[in-house]
């Protein structure tokens, strides 16, 4: 090939890949073929650094129907039905145009859903974003990329009629280069009615449905397998625009699709279009494939082989149909106004042939390309800043008033309400939303078909990770579970979207492997798999890596909808009581962070059983009625879960504890909740508590027109003040 | 002064909007005719300047900074 220096570095492949192409095809490989090799081994497609770390995720228990590897997770939610969910990043695309890539990212994770036969019911997101406070270019720059992110979101999942009901945002310097935008999706399906994507059965003819192929986002995985250098903000037309019109009609096609007999598997096209599809449904069944492109519905006059395998065109999917329901396949798509087009079969051959107007064009073995990716055991290093701020405590800092400690951590915008976003987006279409955005802890749906209800909460916190990333991956885990739990819901299974910086830096390595660790031992600990899952690496620009940000989403079932325990305080004169220990941590807590600007610390030992004991106890009092409200004591500590209680429920409260230490109230110490009890309950609820061994403590009374704890004080009208309107006035400064 | 900016989406960018134009045109029996729409947007502008080249280079900034998303829109500016 002439210039094979510059097609391999433009297509991202070493020599030594280059000579594993030449031993696997037998000859020199034409353009197409490079460039689907360029894809299928991109980091995104082929998980070449991450894959050694992922293998060993805990990924059964009697109630997960399906694992990773397909598009999406599923686990028996009784009653026949199942819940299909998963989430996955879009940071890059979001990087270069706010709105298309988070609203494509949307449209992206709701197809992984609706490719498996359910029907999509309810989206969360975690975003993550830089310095948005200033009048630096950077941080207008951060805040156009809030209001288009946030924009991108709320129009295609509301156009789609899917609910947004709940996220997470945080804001962080390591996000002024690469912003995270990572999106999930969960849907309800029959348990016995789930797709998969394999295409199997010689002479099956294979059906593309949905948009038509343009240029979109041509090389779109190679991308997002890069790290952003000055010189890239110019990839400007990779970024692919949706449709979300047309995803709603691919919707409601496909699962009508699915109510005939017709289909033996189906795969969406993501990130490298036809090419991974393909790939991905023919290599899970060792069969073969036979593609005329040409009969690709094409957008564009003059594409070629090339384009037609790695455009990123969105709203498409590839179907393995039986043989003789061609035509009932395409009238359904025709029906919707779609295309659809036969370009292909099955064939017995294990090769991924293509021919364009009769000549073939590529000719490849089908399992190396898609299981001989180079998998790489990169060097990992403990990074050196681990060392030099684990000995740090509070004592290592001024000490401040709680009072002023408070006023400034309450403003924070890790804190205050999130509204400006979550009113952008329809928590409520489909009518089955129970606890939505800005109610504190999990989110929650009720499914209509088996009387049931769904709890979901995303959670991650990075400074956590960024000083332990062991533990804080874990403690992710188990923060996403507490918050399923304080809704009386049972936590089952996670999905996760680990976003790190750029895997040739062994630092970076080093955080990725031991953040792996923490979710596969706190899974384990915890009996909740990992059913499906995403890694988004090289979020990095010119050298600056982002913290690390294993994104965690826990789904929890509560057998009876009538039984949901809400986090907002009901009623003046009940008791709150403080359940687990305080023990004094506060490394990477919000404490240090918005008194002193600082992320350090140290973070003490996981008491996993105390954790899952809390869980039994909120699950098993909601149970028999003996909670008013429940919330988990988080970041920011006792004082922070008052506030935001206090200010969400227009109620005020009188709370004093005994602690060993006056600034205690902010402590971070895991596995603690707090939880509103009636007096005629009280008792109980004590006893209760500590069978389970937990420490229980009344903390105070509802009532009054203030929040009291110990030395710190808050008349409602300010706290509320302050909670609501924070973050509408930061971000609405340039408007 | 008046310069006129047409601002549209670059060769090859998906555009739902001409899309669904170019449906409602063929439901209406001119889908024989018409084989594809593209929609864009023309902005007027009043300018308080007699000369074009200054104004140019002001209404370039204007473009890439406000009038169109260069990351998928091209733009012309003409006087």
């Amino acid at each position: 090939m002439e210039n094979l220096d510059k097609v391999l570095k433009s297509h991202k492949l070493s020599h030594e890949d280059y000579a594993h192409i030449l031993e696997i095809l037998g000859r020199e490989p034409n353009l197409v073929e490079i460039g689907i090799f360029s894809a299928m081994w991109s980091e995104h497609c082929s998980y070449k650094s991450s894959k050694k770390y992922l293998n060993g995720f805990p990924t059964t228990a009697p109630w997960v129907i399906q694992g990773p590897g397909e598009n999406a997770g599923v686990i028996d939610i009784g009653g026949g039905m199942a819940a299909v969910f998963k989430m996955e990043s879009h940071n890059h695309p979001s990087f270069i145009e706010p709105f298309q890539g988070a609203a494509t990212g949307v449209g992206g994770i709701l197809r992984d859903i609706f490719t498996m036969g359910a029907r999509p019911v309810a989206n969360l997101n975690a975003l993550r974003f830089g310095d948005v406070y200033g009048n630096e270019t950077i941080n207008r720059y951060q805040r156009h990329l809030v209001r288009g992110v946030v924009d991108g979101i709320g129009s295609y999942g509301n156009c789609m009629g899917v609910p947004t009901i709940g996220g997470e945002i945080s804001f962080d310097s390591s996000y002024n280069g690469n912003i995270l935008v990572n999106a999930f999706s969960l849907g309800i399906c029959k348990s016995d009615e789930i797709f998969l994507g394999v295409a199997k059965g010689i002479g099956n003819p294979v059906i593309y449905v949905g948009s038509k192929t343009g240029r979109d986002g041509l090389g779109g995985a190679v991308m997002s397998s890069d790290s952003f250098t000055q010189e890239s903000k110019s990839l400007r037309p990779t970024v692919q625009v949706g449709d979300p019109f047309t995803e709603k009609l691919l919707l409601e096609a496909c699962l009508e699709l699915f109510q005939t007999d017709h289909v033996v598997g189906i795969q969406d096209m993501g990130a490298a279009g036809l090419t991974s599809s393909s790939f991905e449904m023919a290599g899970k069944t060792g069969a073969g494939l036979k593609m005329d492109l040409d009969k690709v519905p094409a957008r564009e006059e003059g594409m070629t082989p090339y384009e037609f395998m790695l455009s990123e065109s969105q709203e498409r999917m590839l179907i393995c149909a039986k043989i003789g329901s061609e035509d009932a396949v395409i009238a359904i798509f025709q029906k919707w106004g779609l295309d659809a087009a036969v370009i292909g079969e099955v064939t017995d051959t294990g090769r991924m042939e293509l021919y364009w107007h009769g000549q073939k064009c590529a000719d490849m073995p089908i399992a190396p390309v898609s299981e001989e990716a180079p998998i790489l055991d990169r060097p990992t290093a403990k990074p050196a800043y681990i060392d030099q701020i684990k000995d740090k405590t509070i004592d290592s800092y001024d000490t401040i008033d709680n009072q002023e400690a408070f006023e400034k951590m309450v403003s924070s915008l890790e804190v205050v309400d999130k509204s400006w976003v979550y009113q952008q987006y329809d928590s409520m279409v489909q009518t089955n939303t129970i606890k939505a955005p800005g109610s504190l802890d999990a989110s929650v749906i009720r499914i209509k078909e088996n009387g049931k209800a769904l709890a979901m909460s995303s959670d991650c916190n990075p400074r956590y990770c960024y000083i332990d990333p062991h533990k804080g991956a874990a403690l992710a885990v188990m923060e996403s579970g507490r918050n399923v739990a304080m809704s009386g819901a049972r936590p089952l299974a996670i999905t996760d979207c680990l976003n790190f910086g750029n895997p040739q830096n062994p630092e970076v390595m080093w955080q990725f492997a031991h953040s792996c660790e923490g979710i596969k031992e706190a899974c384990t600990k915890l009996n909740t798999p990992v059913v499906s899952g995403n890694v988004s690496l090289y979020n990095e620009t010119d050298g600056t890596s982002v913290y690390p940000t294993p994104a965690i989403v826990m789904v929890g079932l509560n057998d009876s909808q009538e039984s949901v325990l809400q986090s907002q305080l009901t009623q003046e004169g009940n008791e709150l009581l403080l359940v687990g220990a305080t023990k004094g941590e506060f490394g990477g807590s919000l404490y240090i962070k918005a008194n002193f600007g600082e992320t350090a610390g140290a973070i003490g030992a996981i008491d996993y059983d105390a954790e899952l004991a809390l869980w039994e106890f909120v699950i098993q009092a909601n149970q028999k009625a003996l909670l008013e409200c429940a919330k988990d004591v988080s970041m920011g500590g006792i004082a922070i879960a008052l506030a935001k209680l206090c200010a969400t429920s227009n109620k005020g409260v009188d709370a004093q504890i005994e602690l060993s230490e006056r600034r205690y109230i902010f402590d971070e110490s895991q596995s603690r909740a707090i939880v509103e009890v009636t007096s005629q309950n009280k008792e109980a609820v004590i006893a209760m508590a500590k069978a389970l061994g937990l420490e229980i403590v009344t903390l105070g009374t509802i009532g009054g027109d203030r929040l009291k704890l110990n030395d710190i004080e808050m008349p409602l009208t300010q706290l509320q003040a302050i909670y609501f309107d924070t973050f509408a006035q930061m971000i609405e400064q340039d408007l | 002064m008046r310069a006129v900016v047409n601002v549209y989406l670059k060769e090859g960018v998906l555009d739902p909007q001409g899309k669904a134009i170019a449906h409602a045109l063929d439901s209406l029996g001119f889908g024989e005719l018409v084989k594809g729409v593209r929609v864009g947007k023309q902005m007027v502008l009043e300018l308080d300047s007699n000369d074009e080249a200054s104004a140019k280079v002001e209404v370039e900034k204007m473009c890439e900074t406000l009038l169109a998303n260069t990351v998928i829109e091209d733009y012309t500016i003409e006087f």
